[in-house]
This record gives C-alpha cells, structure tokens and sequence, in this order.
C-alpha cells in the first residue's frame, strides 16, 4: 500500500471516531472526513505536510461539517436535539470509563442490535478505512450488495439511535467478546475464504491483525484482546506455508516449518504468556496457546500433544461446543491414536451444526484414511468433497480420495 | 426519542398466565419502569380469546372474525412507550422486563419521528 494512503487510512478512523463523538452522526462524520482527506490530498503536496497532520484534518472536517449545517437548518435542528440527548445518556467522562474515541466506534460497528454480517462490514469501513468496493472484495460480493448492506447498517444506526459509547465498566465483560468475535470473523474470512477460488485472503487476515492492534491500544488491559491478537499472529505467521503451487492447500502435517514467520511467532509467544497471566484465562488466550504449542513444534509428529489435548479440555469447559470438541477429537486421535479419535468423531454425528462441515467431515475421513478403512473412507470424503467452501479444499480432498482407490 | 416495547409472552400456563412469571415480579418492573418517569404510554392487553379481527377488501366490505389466535408460540400480551436517550437505554429495559424471561421476548421498535411533528 502506498505510504500516504496507509496515513490516511489510520487517520481518517481516528478522525471519523472523533466527529461521531462531537456531531453524533455518522453519516456526517464520514462526509466530512472524507473531504477533509480529499482536501490534503489537494494541498499537502502543494503548501507541504503540515506540522500537526492530525490538527489540521480535524480542523478542516470540522470547518466542512459546520458549513454542512449552515446549509441544512433542519438537519443542523435534529442533530443538535440528538446532541442533548446523546450528552444525556452520556456524561462527560468520568475516571471509570475509557478514553478514547474509536473505542466507541468499536462498540458501536459491532453492536447486537446490527445483523452480524453488517458488523464486520462497517468495522472495516469506519475503522479499518476501506471503501466500500474494498469491503466487498473483502467479503466476495458484488459492490452493489456491500453498498446496500452498509446503509442498511447506517440506517439501523441513525434510526433506531444505536449510541456512539463506550459501555461501562460494568457491561464491558458483556459487550467486548462481541468486538473481538467481530474481528476474529475478519481474520478467519481472510484466513479460510467460506468461498471462492482462494484458500486465503492475506490483505483480509492483515486488516483484522491491523485492527486487534488498534483495540489493544486503546484497551491495553484487556487479556482476551491481547489473546486474539496472539492467536492471530500465531495463526498468520503460517501463511505462506499453507499454499502451495497455484494455491494448494497444505495442511500443518506438510508444511515447510522454515517458511513460517518467526519474528511473527515470537511476538505472538509473548502475547500468549500476557493473556495467561492473572486470573482465569478466556477462550482467545486458549486458543492462542494451542497455535503457540503447534508453532513451537518441530514438526507436527513431535507436536506436544498431550499438552494441546489438555488445551483442548480447558476450552471446552469454557465453551462447550461440538466445534471445539471436533477439534479436541483430532487432538486425541495424535495423542492415543485414531481409533480414540474416530469413536470421539461418531459420538459428535448428530450435532446439527457439524453437519455439512467441512472440517467434521475431513477429520473423519482422515482418521477412517489412516485405520485402513478404505471404502469408508473414501464415502466419508466424498461428503466432505460436497461441503468444502474454495477450490484448494476441494483440490486436496479429490487427492485424498485418489489415494483411498484400490 | 421514544421506543415501543412489544412484550410477547412465551410459554402460557393453564390459566393463561406466562410460565415463570409471578404477578408480583410485573409490579415490581412496572413500579420501577413508572417511577423511573420514561414512560409514555403501556397497557397490558386482555386475553386473546377475546381478540377480534377487521379487514376491509378493495369492495369496501367488513370482515369481522373473531381471532386471530396465534399458531405461533409468542403472545403479544403488553407494551410500553417509553422516552429514552438512545437504543442501549431501551434494551436495558426491555431486559429487565418480566416478559423478556421464560421463552418470551421483548422487541424494540424505535417510533418514527416526523419533521415539524
């Protein structure tokens, strides 16, 4: 990315942050912010950057949004009523809350009230910086669909008055695991597509990371922010080892461990301890840690696997999903063998939403692979043929079905 | 700015009362939502069975049926009115509403707000 448009990038979220908290609109917000940008870009390269770049954007989106205002009388009428409420509900900040003001812009993109796919979507568009033909790209759909869910998003918003706000203290444990699930699901589309003719999209998975470290900033903390940005690190740092020759998958056991990222692994290392320390742990830092363990391993035979299995135990009791038990299953079946894994696999059947999982169905037939238990094997990844999302899945497991053929 | 809280009760028990919900627990929210001075507006609805449905068809012609009594599981047996500064506002008090327990639900519906209204 050019230099100037990555300023620009982090500028114009901390900007539009600061014009939502101040005029409590977003939709002027990001007017003016914009032709504040464009603006620089107009004279900047002519009168030279000015001292205080910061300063002088917000000075210049200011200017704009009280000329806006001159203008529409009626709109400069309701906003001022929002303005009065919205100091209401929100009193000029007391020691107990958080400064900052993207962290309300945080709170509010990803606000329960908004769809869950909108959420990602105006997360990176207000606070990430994309444009909307960004955004789409970043979710594989045509600009027209991610414009129209954005004002839909917008709409909410406004209209149902969604506050700019940082929760309380008090509901902060409530309302930050629906941010990080927001950034988390950025990340994981950016590192397993749901769809498409890519395994892995890294501009995506760059934008969550960019976005974790923005949040640990401003809620330095928070050990579960500071665990999702270590298990994204540790999970990144595998990048350029997951794909082969025109984007084949490669799976952890056939990685080249030497093209992994080490300056990535170590940070993320150091993250992992932090989130680990004090107090109970959450399930980030959990799972950063089983990426840590994986990470430290010299290769996947020599994994320490009794460790991630009891990894796999702690995140269970925090969150007891068939997702998290696939994933212990597989960790057994390393530890004890396939046999344990596959009975573990067959109790899971009947969950719904394993059904038609890719990663359920892969598991299984790569335990029934390895037992020897080659028609079966070969029916069970069939099914996963049929559920896999992107082609290199699908690629890998036609190469697995050939090797179960007599 | 001002919400409607649309109370739908989940499960009902013999007498049609919501399961899981004590009459004392409505007074209480009640006394508090009524004190607390958001409110604008709030009825709790009489029993279904005495609901009746009006239709008027392109020919001008009434239908009166009685009904409708829900299929669904959900009931809506209430509401508030309540101004409030903003949506977090109104879902804190939709939580704390009885009706939001026991497999009922509580939907917040901003009200529409007019230019020069």
């Amino acid at each position: 990315m050019d230099q100037v448009e990555a300023v620009f990038r982090e500028e114009r979220g901390r900007l539009l942050a600061a014009l939502c908290r101040r005029y409590g609109d977003l939709d002027l917000a990001e007017e003016v912010t914009s032709e504040a940008i464009e603006a620089a870009l107009v004279r900047w390269p002519v009168d030279g950057v000015p001292p205080n770049p910061g300063g002088w954007l917000m000075t210049t989106a200011r200017r704009k949004a009280v000329d806006r205002l001159r203008r529409d009388q009626v709109y400069a009428a309701k906003l001022a009523v929002m303005q009065v409420e919205a100091d209401r509900a929100a009193p000029p900040a007391t020691g107990d809350e958080l400064p900052d003001e993207r962290l309300q812009l945080f709170f509010t993109c990803a606000h329960p009230a908004l769809a869950a796919e909108d959420r990602g979507a105006l997360t990176l568009r207000c606070l990430a910086g994309l444009t909307t033909p960004e955004v789409a790209r970043a979710y594989l759909v045509p600009v027209a669909t991610m414009a129209k869910r954005i004002v839909r998003a917008k709409k909410k918003i406004r209209e149902a008055r969604i506050p700019f706000r940082v929760p309380g203290a008090d509901e902060l444990p409530e309302r930050l695991p629906g941010v990080l699930q927001v950034i988390y699901s950025i990340f994981t589309e950016g590192y397993a597509a749901s769809s498409g003719p890519f395994l892995q999209r890294i501009d995506v998975a760059e934008e969550a990371i960019r976005l974790a470290r923005i949040l640990h900033r401003l809620l330095p903390g928070e050990r579960e922010v500071i665990g999702l940005l270590g298990l994204m690190l540790l999970t990144h740092a595998r990048r350029d080892a997951r794909t082969g020759p025109g984007g084949a998958l490669i799976l952890l056991e056939e990685q080249d461990r030497g093209r992994w990222d080490r300056a990535m692994i170590e940070e993320g290392r150091e993250l992992v301890v932090a989130a680990l320390t004090g107090g109970p742990a959450g399930p980030y830092a959990v799972q950063a840690a089983i990426a840590a363990v994986h990470d430290e391993a010299a290769d996947f035979a020599t994994t320490d696997w009794p460790q991630i299995v009891a990894l796999y135990d702690v995140l269970f009791t925090i969150d007891p999903s068939p997702v998290v038990a696939l994933n212990r299953a597989a960790a057994i079946a390393m530890r004890d063998g396939p046999e344990a894994g596959l009975a573990l696999l067959d109790e899971l059947a009947d969950e719904p939403r394993l059904r038609a999982y890719h990663p359920y169905a892969l598991a299984r037939a790569d335990l029934l692979h390895r037992l020897g238990r080659l028609p079966e094997a070969t029916t069970a990844y069939e099914e996963a043929l049929a559920s896999a999302g992107t082609e290199p899945e699908r690629e890998h497991v036609r190469r697995r079905i050939e090797e179960t053929q007599p | 700015m001002r919400y409607l809280l649309l109370i739908n009760a989940g499960e009902l028990d013999l007498t049609g009362g919501a399961v899981g919900c004590e009459p004392e627990d409505w007074m209480r929210f009640d006394k508090e939502i009524q004190e607390s001075g958001v409110v604008v507006a709030s009825e709790s609805l009489a029993d279904l069975v005495t609901a009746t449905r009006v239709q008027v068809d392109n020919d001008g012609k009434r239908t009166v049926t009685d009904g409708p009594f829900a299929e669904t599981r959900e009931v809506l047996g209430g509401f508030y009115v309540i101004d409030v500064p903003d949506l977090d506002v109104a879902l804190d008090w939709a939580a704390r509403c009885p009706g939001s327990r026991a497999g009922g639900s509580v939907v917040v519906r901003p009200v529409a707000e007019f230019p020069g209204a």
